[in-house]
């Protein structure tokens, strides 16, 4: 279970709220109006924002008090997930090794990431040399090769157009299949969340309501989810 | 846990900003408990403070003044060669002082080429030493600063002010008064109390060009003091008086203040529609012409009189060559391992103490630090053993303002992009430097070490207090043979002076945008 046990977050004048249960393997796309907290959310999980109040824990174990590169979570951030200096492999070996020391079996691992991801023979090539869509998936050979138990996407694939974003969506929801990582992504498109949620996290008015089975929600959204939604 | 996690720490930056400031007001205390109190200051002391004032003020007025048409002409006509001038305008920074002198004396010198002119036509030669040559030496350092900043005023209108004052048919009066006055109220006070601060604590122009007792600013009495009567009392309290007034001089530049700006454009592509007329052509061109050759004609002075004494340099220039390369590689080492952490710190968000460590490098003189070093070293070792190191320790410590200008920028937003991206990947301390920081601002690294380096490299300054008869940088050299009337060696000594220091500031620039993508 990853519980989030009377989360308060502040930032400035605004504060939210969360005291939810998410199940392990769930994936969960974290919708609501802009400005409601989306991103708060995702960054008090990944541990960039401290908490005011209450305990994050993940299968029993405190996350609160632990840096964000030690807690068992990778995370896609809306813009520069990659390192222009560095090679795709090398990017992708900072998620083994954050000074890239790999053996070779390490290295036999990043290529192979790299290969599920559509992208063999591309390891000497610089982030600039890709396009749009195959930098993000250098971005996500990395989260492979992280092998953590949470994955945090915070709009990474929003540069991108309708097509290649579904083809991206459904890339994560194949890898996290692989897994059997839990996957909460920040979304303000109800059509990704059809495409892979199957639970939707509201986040409206200083509060994130627990999970709830997406397509019911979509169907039948309350009012603040009905406003934003249009 | 802290309320924002950071990839890296900024005690580094904290230590080396103490460092920097223990070094200027350790020499600082060291200096005022030598100075002896009552003595009060003598009439040449007073002559001196005078002369510093007065060189500081003409200078700052007229360095201005010139700028002003020059960077109006530069801000509104295009052609060919502008950039390359523009870029130029940028080289005196880093020019040896002792270079740049003896092509001031080649060009304006009693035995030069304007004296040559004025020769055909009957005319006295020009006399160059004395207030005059130090105030030409110094316009000709801060004209091309004046201009550049006042271009920077001319640039930062948006183009839709050009657009509009246009399509209302202003007239060159119009102009000036719509667009050019207002941003000349905001640019010149701060332009003026610069180089007011900097030619406040010129000391190798004086040293060259002016002496005697008509002619010496502060700097160069704490030299005498120190050098010729070794009245450690007198230099002390000289120093107290110049780093009153540099203190000063460096808190009315930093106040004066920028006034309201012009308000943001849309980034249109700059058209002009004024200046159209024939005067107005004529007008710009001869500014441009004029600071042109101003520029380089003592620079192409030294360049041809530089030549013929290449050939014969004597040993002695070769191993103040080589002491030269040592002090500037020390230096610019000794810089970036002060300034890095620095930048880092200051990024961080841990600004005030370490931005106020480094502006004192602009108020602390160097002679006023190598007094204060003097004065320490003294009871235990040989300071004029240690005249290398302590050079290039002020050097760097002179050009700390510069490079953080240049580093803290671009440290900012390295770790404002990067910075949760590495922590989320666990990279902190050590691998984040190697592996993100200093990549991605090697550019910014190469340029600030090219500019210490170069500086360095071209110094007269603390090294003319340290140095005994037996050491020599290559400008210390360059000064000794002008003072023994061999010109020849000097201007050769000169140019391979210019080209170490041009070199210096190209590899270390250009290493760091080397390969570099992004």
């Amino acid at each position: 279970m990853l519980r989030l046990e009377n989360c308060l977050i502040e930032n400035g004048g605004f504060a939210l709220h969360a005291d939810l249960e998410i199940a392990p393997g769930s994936r969960i796309a974290v919708i609501g109006p802009s400005g409601a907290g989306k991103s708060t959310l995702i960054e008090a999980l990944a541990g960039f924002r401290a908490l005011s109040e209450g305990a994050i824990r993940w299968r029993d174990y405190d996350l609160t008090p632990i840096e964000p590169g030690k807690r068992p979570i990778a995370m896609l951030f809306q813009d520069g997930n990659l390192f222009p200096h560095l090679t795709v492999a090398q990017n992708v070996g900072l998620g083994i090794h954050p000074n890239l020391r790999l053996d070779n079996a390490q290295q036999a691992n990043v290529q192979a990431a790299l290969a599920r991801v559509g992208l063999d023979g591309m390891g000497d090539r610089k982030p600039a040399a890709l396009s749009g869509g195959q930098q993000s998936r250098v971005a996500l050979a990395r989260v492979l090769v992280q092998g953590r138990d949470l994955l945090l996407l915070d709009e990474p694939f929003a540069a991108l157009g309708p097509a290649l974003k579904a083809e991206m969506l459904d890339l994560v929801a194949e890898l996290v299949a692989e897994s059997g990582a839990t996957l909460l992504m920040v979304s303000h498109d109800p059509s990704d969340a059809r495409r892979i949620a199957d639970q939707v996290v509201l986040v409206a008015e200083g509060e994130a309501d627990p999970p709830m089975d997406t397509a019911t929600l979509l169907d039948n959204p309350p009012p603040a989810l009905k406003a934003y939604l249009g | 846990m802290a309320d924002r996690a950071q990839p890296v720490s900024a005690r580094a930056g904290i230590g080396a900003a103490l460092v920097v400031a223990a070094l200027i007001f350790g020499t600082l205390a060291a200096v005022v408990l030598r100075a002896e109190p009552g003595r009060g200051l003598g009439s040449a002391d007073w002559a001196a403070l005078r002369f510093t004032l007065i060189q500081a003020c003409l200078s700052a007025g007229l360095s201005v003044a010139l700028a002003i048409p020059a960077a109006r002409a530069l801000a509104r006509r295009r052609f060919a060669g502008r950039r390359l001038l523009i870029a130029l305008l940028g080289a005196p920074f880093i020019l040896p002082v002792i270079v740049a002198i003896l092509g001031l004396l080649q060009v304006f010198g009693r035995a030069g080429w304007l004296s040559d002119v004025l020769a055909l036509f009957g005319l006295e030669p020009v006399q160059i030493y004395g207030l005059h040559g130090v105030v030409l030496a110094h316009v000709f350092f801060n004209l091309p600063l004046a201009t550049r900043l006042i271009l920077q005023g001319w640039q930062e209108i948006p183009a839709e002010r050009f657009r509009l004052a246009a399509q209302l048919g202003a007239d060159a009066r119009a102009m000036r008064n719509l667009l050019e006055y207002p941003m000349l109220r905001r640019v010149v006070p701060g332009a003026l109390a610069v180089i007011f601060a900097i030619c406040l604590s010129s000391f190798a122009v004086a040293l060259t060009l002016g002496g005697g007792p008509r002619a010496t600013t502060i700097e160069l009495a704490i030299y005498q003091a120190f050098r010729f009567d070794f009245d450690l009392g007198r230099a002390a309290m000289l120093s107290g008086l110049q780093l009153v007034l540099t203190g000063a001089a460096a808190l009315v530049a930093v106040k004066v203040a920028v006034g309201e700006g012009f308000g943001a454009g849309l980034d249109r592509p700059l058209q002009r529609w004024d200046g159209n007329s024939t005067t107005s052509r004529v007008m710009d061109g001869f500014w441009i012409l004029l600071a042109a050759a101003f520029l380089l004609l003592p620079l192409a002075a030294i360049a041809l009189s530089g030549v013929p004494g290449l050939v014969g340099l004597k040993a002695s220039v070769w191993t103040a060559a080589l002491n030269s390369i040592l002090v500037a590689t020390l230096s610019t080492v000794l810089m970036l391992v002060l300034a890095l952490p620095m930048a880092t710190a200051v990024a961080l968000g841990r600004g005030t103490v370490i931005e106020v460590a480094g502006i004192l490098g602009l108020a602390a003189s160097p002679l006023v630090i190598g007094t204060g070093l003097f004065i320490v070293i003294y009871p235990i070792a040989d300071p004029f053993a240690l005249a290398l190191p302590v050079t290039a320790l002020v050097n760097a410590v002179m050009a700390l303002p510069f490079a953080l200008r240049i580093l803290v920028p671009r440290a900012k937003s390295v770790v404002g992009r990067y910075g949760r991206l590495s922590m989320s990947l666990d990279m902190r301390g050590l691998p984040f430097v190697l592996r993100v920081l200093l990549p991605r601002m090697r550019a910014q690294i190469g340029f600030s070490a090219g500019l210490a380096a170069a500086l360095s490299m071209g110094d007269l300054g603390v090294v003319a207090l340290f140095a005994d008869p037996e050491f020599a940088t290559l400008p210390l050299q360059v000064y000794r043979l002008m003072g023994a009337y061999r010109m020849e060696a000097a201007a050769g000594a000169a140019l391979l002076l210019l080209a170490l220091s041009m070199s210096a500031f190209w590899i270390l620039d250009r290493g760091g945008r080397w390969h570099a993508e992004a």
